[in-house]
């Protein structure tokens, strides 16, 4: 199969065929190391790192189909290079639309643009626009290119219980029910998880009275260009928001404000919808309706994203605003951090104990996230008749004065947590300058290797990396871990890392930067190492 | 540390100007004026720790039992 030549259409009408498989007629039911349940990106992405680390792995499906629309269409630089690190970043790259830049209205004019990715000298831009589908099937297309990796389609969990030995799940097919047992359970399966329903585990926040409507549209001969347009109370959407976003095949994603009061079904109708877009491109602008979706949104997570055997990753976990694309970036995000850990637990290279720092890093990550997702929330649909004057106040005055403009929230878009707070940290003792601290993510930088210009995170190892300015250590090969000896000619790794001759940083796999050092020793880098693992 | 003691330079001229600045507005534009007012002043000040004591200074007043009213 090769997905990357098929067209949006043929995309979204691909059809997986369901298989019997041997579990359904054992005796007894099959034991599995990891269960990864719902194959959409973050179960994907979950799934593929772990096979690509060379573990046994099972992702069961509950469909057999691509997702339905372009629905998740904003993936993040983070992302981009977490997918590289899973060999299908560059498909995803070359299918989408690059951007950088966002600008924002306030009724019919332009309060200012905003640059998400400033400087040069990274491989990644800031964002990519790609339809979810797109985006599965590369993830699809290289997760069956994976040996050890087992799809199963049309697979539903209808029933789960976590023992202390083990997790039973019980599965649905067209051929009727069968149970299996799993060491590890990840529940990648969205917002309404059957894995959560089924172990009673519930999900804490707000509820926002807001509705939205999504119609991706196609023109043939747009002049906007690739970027981020956010209005507030446009001229043609008056007193509500609107956002505009291009999609590859000359689709445009155009969100709509509809306040409470709209009725779902009604606003679906493309009787209702057309009006509208014609509204905002021109009466003269051909255009074909493609996909739209009415939605309103909650911004909440569980209290816990482990359960024993059992973990919540992407949405299943937590929800957010869609403002910001802080949803599918920060699932692929929890995939990231599981994978490793997950993998060094089942070679028995660290203790159980590890895998509850997925829990507390990324609930760290989940708080960050819903709390820039429900500022912007608060900003743009504001609920008070202060909260609209105080709004309204900044908007008026971003025209005219610059310190306005950092008030203006149409959504902060998504960046990675640095993990501050994480156990896995070695606290620093030298002093460095910087965004590089510990739990950080790391920066992109170009590299010369060999003669050669590379880009820091390709260089990066499947596990812990030690990347040192200057020649590499002799003890180094010693320790378990890459060791990169950067040559930086343009100087930007120097300047991001603050480097200096002898400093060296380690990585680790999920390239979170996790202790430093002016002048490192063995002994240093070994118990850093230790401290990563919960050794 | 939020300045609660005399600082004005002119007492009088300022708040003469502050009435001033609010003639001939209608209610709901002395509303505006006095949010982009806030707006502007706290950028003026800029620390959050400052502006953090003004609000609650500010609301605990609004909502003592002992003020004037």
């Amino acid at each position: 199969m090769n997905i990357g030549v098929l067209n949006g259409r043929e995309v979204q009408a691909l059809e997986f065929p369901y298989a019997r498989c041997a579990d359904q007629d054992a005796a007894e039911p099959a034991r599995h190391r990891v269960v990864v349940v719902g194959a959409g990106p973050v179960g994907l992405t979950l799934a593929i790192d772990l096979a690509q680390r060379g573990q046994r792995v099972l992702l069961l499906d509950n469909d057999h189909k691509l997702s339905t629309g372009s629905r998740a269409i904003c993936f993040a630089k983070r992302t981009l290079e977490i997918w590289d690190r899973l060999g299908c970043g560059d498909a995803m790259v070359a299918r989408g639309v690059r951007w950088n830049v966002g600008k924002v209205f306030f009724r019919d004019r332009l309060l200012y643009r905003f640059d998400l990715l400033p400087e040069s000298g990274h491989e990644r831009p800031a964002f990519i626009n790609l339809q979810q589908y797109y985006a599965e099937a590369g993830l699809v297309e290289r997760a069956m290119a994976l040996p050890t990796l087992e799809l199963r389609w049309r697979n539903s969990v209808v029933a789960c219980e976590a023992a202390e030995g083990g997790v039973s799940l019980g599965v649905e097919t067209p051929e009727g029910r069968y149970t299996l047992q799993a060491d590890h359970v990840v529940a990648c399966d969205g917002a309404r998880s059957a894995v959560r329903s089924l172990l009673q585990r519930e999900v804490q926040g707000r509820v926002f009275r807001d509705r939205f409507l999504i119609a991706d549209v196609k023109v043939e001969r747009a002049d906007f260009p690739s970027e981020r347009w956010f209005w507030f109370d446009p001229p043609f959407h008056r007193n509500q928001s609107a956002l505009l976003h291009r999609q590859p095949d000359n689709v445009w994603r155009i969100d709509f404000q509809l306040g409470w009061d709209a009725d779902p079904e009604e606003e679906k109708k493309p009787e209702r919808i057309i009006p509208r877009v014609k509204a905002m491109l021109g009466d003269d602008v051909p255009f074909e309706l493609e996909w739209a979706s009415v939605y309103s949104f909650a911004c909440e997570r569980m209290p816990a994203f482990r359960h024993g055997r059992v973990f919540f990753a992407g949405d299943a976990a937590h929800r957010v605003s869609p403002f910001g694309a802080r949803g599918a970036n920060s699932g692929v995000q929890d995939a990231d951090n599981l994978g490793w850990k997950l993998d060094l637990v089942l070679r028995g290279q660290a203790p159980d104990a590890l895998l509850d720092s997925y829990g507390l890093e990324r609930e760290a990550a989940a708080d960050e996230n819903l709390l820039n997702s429900t500022r912007s929330t608060d900003f743009i649909t504001p609920k008070s008749e202060v909260s609209r004057l105080f709004r309204d106040a900044v908007l008026d005055l971003a025209g005219e004065y610059p310190f306005a403009r950092a008030l203006v929230n149409s959504g902060r878009l998504s960046l990675p947590t640095t993990y501050e707070q994480s156990s896995l940290n070695t606290p620093d003792v030298d002093a460095f300058e910087g965004r590089m601290v510990p739990g950080a993510p790391a920066a992109d930088a170009p590299l010369q290797l060999a003669g050669r210009p590379a880009w820091l995170l390709r260089e990066l190892g499947a596990d812990f990396t030690l990347l040192v300015d200057g020649p590499a250590p002799g003890w180094a090969r010693d320790l378990p871990l890459k060791v990169l000896a950067a040559q930086d000619p343009e100087g930007l790794l120097a300047q991001r890392y603050d480097l200096k001759p002898g400093t060296a940083y380690l990585l680790r796999p999920d390239q979170h930067v996790c202790a430093r050092w002016r002048q490192p020793t063995f002994a240093a880098v070994q118990a850093a190492l230790a401290r990563a693992t919960a050794c | 540390m939020l300045i609660t003691n005399p600082n004005l330079d002119a007492p009088d001229a300022f708040y003469e100007a502050l009435i001033e600045a609010h003639r001939d507005l209608t209610p709901a534009q002395s509303h505006e004026l006095n949010a982009k007012l806030v707006l502007l002043l706290a950028n003026h000040v800029g620390a959050l720790g400052v502006l953090k004591q003004a609000l609650d200074a500010a609301r605990r007043n609004v909502l003592s039992p002992e003020k004037s009213s």
